[in-house]
């Protein structure tokens, strides 16, 4: 039996109809064709799913879209500036080599907003200690936690 | 040449689209009218299969069709090959099993694909796959490496009559034994080199459509490039030619070995399309990839060796057990060999040497590459018996490796199995990490950790590899009508930023803009003929050299044509910098390439066009080294183990780009402390896998590293005018004996001479636990 959802993903209105089981990822990469956010695991370890719902990130592989219903969603599609331009957070992953193969790299600069949001001017250990739930088999991590650590600064900068 | 060239820290082209949800892995391509796989897998670690029942399966809703092994032994489906060949000193060849893609009469391990269910829908194909019944003859199931071979175990192919492949020998092992014997020390070493789970983060998927009208098909799926598989699943497996087969990888999510291989879950999925003439698509679970991707390491080493008073090593004897699963696959019975074999016995000049391999079956999913294939077993071995012979002899960790090491001096210098080392200043670069690490300064923050009731060590490791395998590798170059330049590779950058690098190479001979140079690898129907992908740290040296190839030879043709357009001659055009020059005349690239299109510019008898197309093609490898010191500290009432600072300097010759090849030493750094650390994957006794999801299976965190030094002391390969050696697999060789050589350097006063991988506190607490009731008693 199919249930109606409706919620907004980075910013524009969507709406479809989902079996219960449906998880949020699913509706997002299999209803909306919006294949940036990634589905790494199936026990809710990886966080190559994360998004932002309602402003805190969220392994979108542990909640069912119907969960999601009037909730505001944002994805890594939604991050860069309308003409392009990267957030403080890509930019940062960029500039310090915080990616190579690019698979956990969505959820990772969708964790990197949400340590930055929550804890501005977190120190290296802190960081480190937040991507508890996000795997990357590539970088061995230190590039992540400097861009997270850069990108937090321009971020609180910008805040101020 | 400039900003963009070699050697400069170019930002990566790949990162943008990557970092706004523009990837295209296999999982986010989709196609028209697309239907679904899922899989049945065996509960079982051996059994016959008396019975597959799949009539329910076909009547549930959306179900399109059921496949088992049957249906593809009367289609006609090849095998799932080896051609490994390796004797026994007897003359009695190795034992080869086949392996049907997906088998009839008995599986052989938890997870083998015993059937295969298409629908409508993902959660369709996967509710019928639980339709499917199959009835099974359990019989006893061996897992453990340590007693495959013991009398009386579960054999895995009862025919065979053992579980042993192969015994392989290298040397005259009694001559060794006397010499170990006569020797003024003697040190032995009982190694575990854990298996584990390779684990890209991007989980194994495909995709496939067939065109009946033209007979051709096309797979989408992750891997290190294609050709290999495009040949395997053609001739060897669907019986198509090569040509009518296309595999397409867009983006990759990581590969480190595993991916080069055929999986039967390709194999099907292929097959399935063919056969409906539907794209059919498959995206495993982390849980599916945990039982059946090939996994890593899986050995067990005894290691001697004999010294004089010295600390001068001069006779090494290695005896190894290594667990291939339940079949053959590509290239696991060829690691101890061919991967680590050749570079033993590593930096050091030990020129008496026995070596003993035996490969054994066992009923798990076989073992395959992983990041050093081999060189990482090779190196633990030695650097462990260096700390050993140290130890003996109350040497320091360093002289007794300053001691044996190979000296620029005997370099070309053979090794017992073939390899020819022609560079590396294996002192140089173990000095640069010991001064960076403050080694001389240690005592003191020892004795600081002590104040505060903790245990703390410093390790250190050197290591050698083995870079650049099969180096063959196609290249074309395009030049296109607006002035830019194709690459069309077969290598595949799955992360390792190659549309960066060989950007920066064509900027660098040719004067092409950087952001004007283009790659399009991961794709059969556009690379080389000859290709054999990426794999085994070789893209620097032959995507490179491809490259620099492929521009000489644009660069002698564009001479002719810009001497035609000067109205000289050849000789007297020299090119820099982009532009063909003759005096005070001159001509720039991108115009010698628009004349080249142009009969009525060129000199006559010369074919229109610039592009290039070359095959590269070397007779030896690069031998990447580096040395790794890391301190960390030990609390003894938890066990818990935290690295307080890791420095690694690394000789891969000459650095294309510093920013990626970084990026490659700490994630294989990172590779290696996971090894060490948490990283183990476990069989019970009766093969289920118990560590099968990243619930149970230990992946290195960001919390288990500090920030890392990553420094270069470049030695240029003298293997390849580049003078490239592979970044790649280095990290993963020099981690776990500089954490094990920290670690007994942390114990050994409490009397703890040696924990097998992985440390995990509770290993580390047991260990010191048992010590200190010794030393009471």
């Amino acid at each position: 039996m199919d249930i109606e959802v409706k919620m907004t993903v980075n910013g524009k209105a969507v709406s479809g109809k989902v079996e219960a089981r449906t998880l949020l990822v699913q509706f997002i990469r299999e209803h909306l064709r919006m294949t940036g956010t990634h589905v790494g695991c199936d026990t809710t370890q990886c966080g190559c799913c994360v998004v932002h719902v309602d402003g805190v990130a969220m392994k979108s592989c542990t909640m069912l879209a119907v969960q999601a219903e009037g909730k505001a969603i944002t994805t890594i599609e939604g991050l860069a500036g309308p003409d392009g331009e990267l957030h403080p957070m890509q930019q940062a992953f960029r500039d310090h080599h915080g990616l190579q193969c690019g698979f956990c790299t969505p959820g990772m600069v969708m964790m990197g907003v949400d340590i930055a949001n929550r804890l501005p001017g977190a120190d290296e250990k802190t960081v480190r200690h937040q991507l508890e739930g996000n795997i990357c088999r590539c970088t061995g991590y230190q590039g992540i936690v400097e861009a997270i650590m850069d990108a937090s600064a321009v971020m609180n900068a910008a805040r101020s | 040449m400039g900003e963009f060239g070699i050697g400069q820290p170019v930002r990566r082209k790949e990162d943008v689209r990557l970092l706004t949800g523009g990837g295209e892995f296999t999982d986010d391509i989709n196609l028209e009218a697309q239907v679904y796989a899922a899989f049945v897998r065996s509960p079982h670690a051996n059994a016959k299969i008396s019975a597959i029942d799949t009539l329910a399966a076909r009547s549930m809703d959306g179900v399109i069709a059921v496949y088992t092994g049957q249906d593809l032994v009367d289609a006609g489906v090849g095998l799932l090959i080896n051609d490994a060949n390796y004797t026994n000193r007897n003359g009695k060849p190795m034992h080869k099993p086949t392996r049907q893609v997906m088998p009839v009469a008995q599986t052989r391990f938890v997870g083998e694909v015993l059937a295969m269910v298409v629908a409508e829908t993902p959660a369709q194909a996967r509710d019928a796959a639980e339709a499917v019944e199959i009835d099974y003859d359990v019989l006893p199931a061996i897992a453990s490496t340590a007693h495959a071979l013991d009398e009386g175990a579960p054999l895995v192919w009862p025919e065979h009559g053992e579980n042993l492949v192969v015994h392989w020998e290298y040397g005259d092992k009694d001559d060794v034994e006397a010499k170990l014997a006569a020797a003024h020390t003697r040190v032995r070493v009982d190694l575990v080199n854990n298996r584990l789970i390779v684990s890209p983060m991007e989980p194994r998927s495909a995709s496939a459509e067939y065109d009946a009208a033209s007979g051709s098909l096309t797979v989408y799926t992750p891997s290190q490039g294609g050709r290999r598989l495009q040949m395997m699943l053609a001739r060897g497996l669907l019986k198509m030619a090569p040509e009518k087969v296309r595999i397409i990888s867009r983006d990759t999510g990581g590969g480190f070995g595993i991916r080069s291989k055929m999986y039967p879950e390709t194999v099907m999925v292929a097959f399935a399309a063919r056969a409906l003439g539907r794209p059919v698509k498959w995206r495993g679970d982390r849980s599916e990839t945990f039982v059946s991707d090939y996994h890593g390491r899986d050995q067990i080493n005894v290691a001697e060796m004999g010294l004089d008073a010295s600390g001068r090593a001069s006779v090494l004897k290695v005896e190894t057990l290594l667990n291939v699963g339940a079949y053959l696959s590509e290239n696991g019975v060829r690691l101890p060999m061919e991967g680590g074999g050749r570079i033993i016995p590593c930096m050091y000049d030990i020129p008496d040497f026995y070596f003993s391999v035996k490969p054994m079956f066992t009923n798990t999913i076989c073992t395959d590459t992983y990041r050093g294939a081999g060189r990482p077993e090779a190196n633990f071995i030695m650097e462990r018996l260096m700390d050993a012979g140290a130890k003996a002899l109350g040497m320091s960790r360093e002289d007794i490796r300053r001691r044996n090491f190979i000296t620029e001096a005997q370099m070309p210098y053979k090794t017992h199995l073939g390899f020819t080392l022609d560079s590396g200043d294996f002192d140089g670069t173990m000095q640069m990490a010991l001064d960076a690490a403050d080694w001389t300064g240690f005592e003191a923050r020892r004795a600081e950790s002590a104040s505060r009731g903790k245990l703390r060590g410093v390790g250190l490791a050197t290591f050698i590899e083995g870079a650049g395998s099969r180096p063959v590798e196609g290249m074309r170059m395009r030049f296109e009508e607006n002035g830019d330049v194709t690459l069309f590779a077969g290598t595949y950058s799955h992360g390792q930023g190659h549309e960066t690098v060989y950007a920066q190479l064509v900027n660098e001979f040719l004067g092409v803009d950087f952001d004007k140079v283009h790659l399009i690898d991961g794709d059969t129907a556009t690379s080389p003929e000859t290709s054999n992908g990426t794999f085994g740290s070789r893209s620097s040296m032959v995507g490179g050299m491809g490259v620099k190839r492929a521009s000489e030879a644009v660069i002698a043709k564009g001479r002719k044509i810009a001497a035609h357009l000067l109205q000289t001659e050849a000789e007297r055009v020299v090119f820099e910098n982009g532009v063909f020059r003759a005096q005070s005349s001159s001509v720039t690239l991108a115009e010698v390439a628009t004349a080249s299109r142009d009969a009525s510019k060129m000199p006559e008898g010369m074919a229109l066009g610039l592009d290039e197309s070359v095959v590269f093609e070397n007779d030896v490898e690069n031998f990447p080294n580096g040395a790794h010191v890391c301190e960390l500290e030990i609390d003894p009432e938890t066990g818990i183990l935290e690295i307080l600072n890791y420095v690694a300097v690394d000789d891969c010759g000459v650095i294309l780009n510093p920013f990626i090849v970084h990026g490659q030493v700490y994630g294989g750094v990172m590779q290696g402390v996971g090894q060490a650390l948490t990283e183990n994957v476990v069989y019970d006794a009766s093969g289920q896998l118990l560590s099968a999801s990243y619930m149970d299976y230990g992946m290195p965190r960001a919390a288990h590293m500090p920030m890392m030094e990553a420094l270069f002391n470049v030695v240029p390969a003298k293997t390849n005018e580049l003078g490239v050696k592979g970044a790649g697999e280095a990290g993963a060789c020099g981690a776990p004996p500089a954490i094990l050589s920290a670690v007994g350097d942390a114990l050994s006063h409490i009397g703890v001479s040696h924990i097998d991988m992985p440390l995990t506190p509770e290993k580390v607490w047991r260990a010191i636990q048992e010590a200190s009731a010794v030393k009471a008693a």
